[in-house]
């Protein structure tokens, strides 16, 4: 079975023909010069083309929270938002701490067969921020686990994080920390800031994040390891991040879009769809955020989908769960904060959502050029669509999305998973 | 009126003034030997309480009681929401015993907020305090006993001066009252150590300073705020002997105060924390009255919000 896509947008800079046969792409040629009569025909007319995206950071919930997630519809969710590559976080039940979980997870995404899931192990045995996970033998195993995070809890004791960082350089992992200070961020519920006050909601302080990224960055530059950064939510970490880039540390870091478009005045509501953690935070600091982000301080973009069922997000804020889906609405998400706003390209979105993202996570067959005899992983992109978001709309188990009602622009239409569509016309091929 | 008191913001100036004076004519029942009157005959008031204020309900219950409506106290402990039934049952099943107001007290910040929002309850909500956020009733009977003893119970209280001292970070009756005296023209001043006031203080309506000396002289009444004891291990301040002595009200504090002045305190008290037994037993202090004030400022929010008709206070009735 072959596909020949037909006159699209390549990453938005030249019209081209793209023939794909078996998983590869076998023929890249200029808009409507290619003819083959037996393949699958797409005209692509005025759509964008990129590589398949990466999602360095989901929640996929399974195994343990069933209810909220798995991953069979997480991997649907993921296609219907132009993945064909996710990460899944260690903190399931049980934690993704040993080979047998992150196998499990593995094997799980293998046998759905809509996206890649690469799992996420734990840094620490069961999060729990006192002992080094086999870290070793989820790198070796055949999940061949690269990225490791807590990401949930914080590796706040810096002893551990050294040794963290220390002992990945043996096999070239790579330290996501999810960088909050516990004691600075006891109880918080959302950004400290004159609205925290006047919410009576405690506040959760932008240097609760800087100061662990500042430390993980000078022990990173001690120790000469790898360090990744999730949702980077402040511009005082931006600050942080230009200066470690500037003596050379190997750092990366991430922004979510929920951090790129949706600021702390949401939590006037109090409703609990934009709890999260970190918390959203303030209009200066999104500005900080996007400017970071087109200029490559900050890497990439990772979703932190993170759905949880209704029951956990309908309460009273204090007792409801951090987090937001975002797996289907993080491309338009990006295009509007990011292309709509001209602050970027579509070839920037494809460098921050599939190309660093595959690097950071040493992937060989996402993110790559769209060129002859590469793996056929595809996101195919109406940059014209505006559509409103419908959170009931989704594949995802949870309804958490906290663009509800919004309208966004820009829109995934086809995914291409290893040359066949996981999702064609908006229907995920199940 | 808006429908529901869920903050202090719900109420403009010309509201906030017809809350008083409703509370001002409904006083006077309470003067009689029968304390009662028909006007909300037939309807049911919930008295939700998810966390333990005696005080706060039966000032509820009384101004409900007064009012002749069926009063239901629906409280946490003993309920099945200490075993986790959601706030949104809870509502429901109020909703279904048609309850016409509700009056909520929650641990958790917004709490009132989303049932007044949510559209799981028809009822009336009425704040009875949330979390760290507000208190508006407590507010409304601060206001009415400042007024009453400093503008003869006539208007608002434009011009006045009022200091607010002690754990503002964490206090709900402050939140409510720094909106509440603006609202109605005078201008509340935050006194606090620096780690009881909420980041952002500087850009709150009305003032704030760190020193109770400085300010006292300045004032027509100063609130007390009750110091939790559980702030002492936070390292909020060092330590109580500390506290007391640049935020308590002493006597010789109060010698520097206008002859005027008048001493609030929200209650419950800690004698000798943040006030001292002379003070809260001087002839400024109107912490007694306060108590009796606040069922008439609860009869006039309920009255008015559940759309008792002026008539019906008269003595005919």
């Amino acid at each position: 079975m072959s596909i020949l896509l037909k006159n699209g947008s390549l990453k938005g800079e030249k019209n081209v023909d793209i023939l794909i046969e078996n998983d590869k792409i076998s023929k890249v040629a200029p808009g409507n010069s290619l003819k083959d009569d037996k393949a699958e025909v797409i005209d692509l007319t005025g759509l964008i083309i990129l590589p398949g995206l990466v999602d360095l950071h989901t929640h996929l919930r399974e195994p343990g929270r069933e209810d909220a997630e798995t991953v069979a519809t997480g991997s649907a969710a993921a296609a219907r938002g132009g993945f064909t590559a996710v990460h899944a976080m260690a903190n399931t039940l049980p934690v993704a701490d040993t080979a047998g979980v992150v196998e499990q997870v593995w094997n799980l995404g293998k046998s759905i067969g809509l996206v890649d899931v690469y799992p996420v192990g734990a840094v620490t045995i069961g999060l729990k921020g006192e002992n080094l996970a086999e870290l070793s033998a989820m790198a070796d195993s055949t999940a061949r686990v690269r990225i490791f995070s807590d990401d949930g809890h914080c590796v706040s004791d810096p002893v551990l994080m050294r040794r963290a960082l220390e002992y990945v350089k043996a096999f070239n992992g790579v330290i996501a920390q999810h960088a909050q200070e516990p004691r600075l961020t006891k109880n918080a519920q959302m950004n400290e800031s004159e609205l925290s006050g006047r919410l009576g909601l405690t506040g959760w302080p932008a240097v609760a994040e800087e100061a662990i990224v500042a430390r993980d960055v000078l022990l990173t530059e001690h120790v000469q390891s790898k360090l990744h950064v999730c949702h980077a939510s402040t511009a005082g970490t931006v600050d942080i991040l230009r200066w470690a880039k500037g003596k050379k540390v190997n750092v990366t870091a991430e922004v979510t879009p929920h951090h790129l478009f949706l600021s702390q005045i949401h939590c006037e509501s109090y409703d609990a769809k934009f709890k999260v953690n970190p918390p959203l935070r303030t209009d200066d600091d999104i500005n900080e955020l996007r400017k970071a982000l087109a200029e490559g301080i900050i890497d990439v973009v990772a979703t932190d989908h993170a759905p949880h069922p209704m029951e956990d997000k309908e309460g009273e804020w204090s007792s409801a769960a951090f987090g937001m889906t975002g797996l289907e609405t993080a491309l338009s998400v990006v295009a509007t904060a990011m292309i709509e706003t001209k602050l970027m390209t579509w070839a920037d979105v494809a460098r921050v959502m599939s190309e660093k993202p595959a690097e950071i996570g040493q992937l060989t067959e996402h993110g790559r050029p769209i060129a002859e005899n590469e793996i056929a992983n595809l996101c195919i992109i109406d940059p014209n669509a505006s559509w409103k978001v419908d959170a009931k709309d989704t594949h995802s188990l949870s309804t958490n999305n906290p663009f509800h009602d919004m309208t966004l622009k820009s829109k995934v239409i086809h995914t291409i998973f290893r040359g066949k569509f996981s999702m064609k016309s908006g229907q995920v091929q199940k | 009126m808006k429908k529901h008191l869920v903050s202090a913001h719900d109420l403009n100036k010309d509201e906030a003034v017809l809350v008083l004076d409703t509370a001002k004519e409904l006083a006077l029942i309470s003067d009689r030997p029968v304390k009662k009157l028909p006007t909300l005959r037939g309807r049911t008031v919930v008295n939700l309480f998810f966390e333990d204020s005696t005080r706060t309900r039966i000032s509820f219950e009384a101004a409900s009681k007064r009012l002749s409506a069926d009063v239901i106290n629906f409280s946490a402990k003993g309920s099945s929401v200490s075993k986790g039934e959601s706030l949104k049952d809870t509502a429901q099943t109020l909703q279904s015993m048609g309850a016409d107001a509700v009056v909520i007290r929650h641990g958790s910040s917004g709490a009132p907020h989303l049932l007044a929002t949510r559209n799981w309850i028809d009822a009336v909500v009425i704040n009875a305090g949330d979390g760290t956020h507000e208190h508006p009733t407590q507010a409304l009977l601060d206001a009415y006993t400042i007024r009453k003893h400093l503008r003869n119970s006539e208007g608002d209280l434009n011009g006045l001066k009022v200091a607010i001292v002690g754990d503002i970070l964490h206090s709900r009756v402050a939140r409510s009252n720094a909106i509440l005296l603006k609202t109605l023209g005078a201008t509340p001043i935050m006194v606090a150590p620096p780690t009881l006031l909420p980041v952002g203080i500087e850009k709150w309506n009305g003032e704030f300073s760190y020193d109770l000396d400085e300010v006292l002289p300045q004032v027509d009444a100063v609130m007390m705020l009750r110091v939790q004891q559980e702030r002492m291990s936070d390292a909020y301040f060092p330590t109580t002997r500390e506290y007391s002595r640049n935020f308590g009200l002493n006597a010789q504090r109060l010698k520097t105060m206008q002859k005027h002045a008048l001493v609030l305190h929200p209650g419950p008290m800690n004698r000798g924390m943040e006030i001292t037994a002379e003070v809260a037993d001087s002839t400024n202090s109107v912490v007694i009255e306060q108590v009796a004030n606040g069922v008439s400022v609860r009869m006039a929010v309920l009255y008015l919000l559940l759309g008792g008709s002026n008539s019906e206070t008269g003595e005919n009735n």
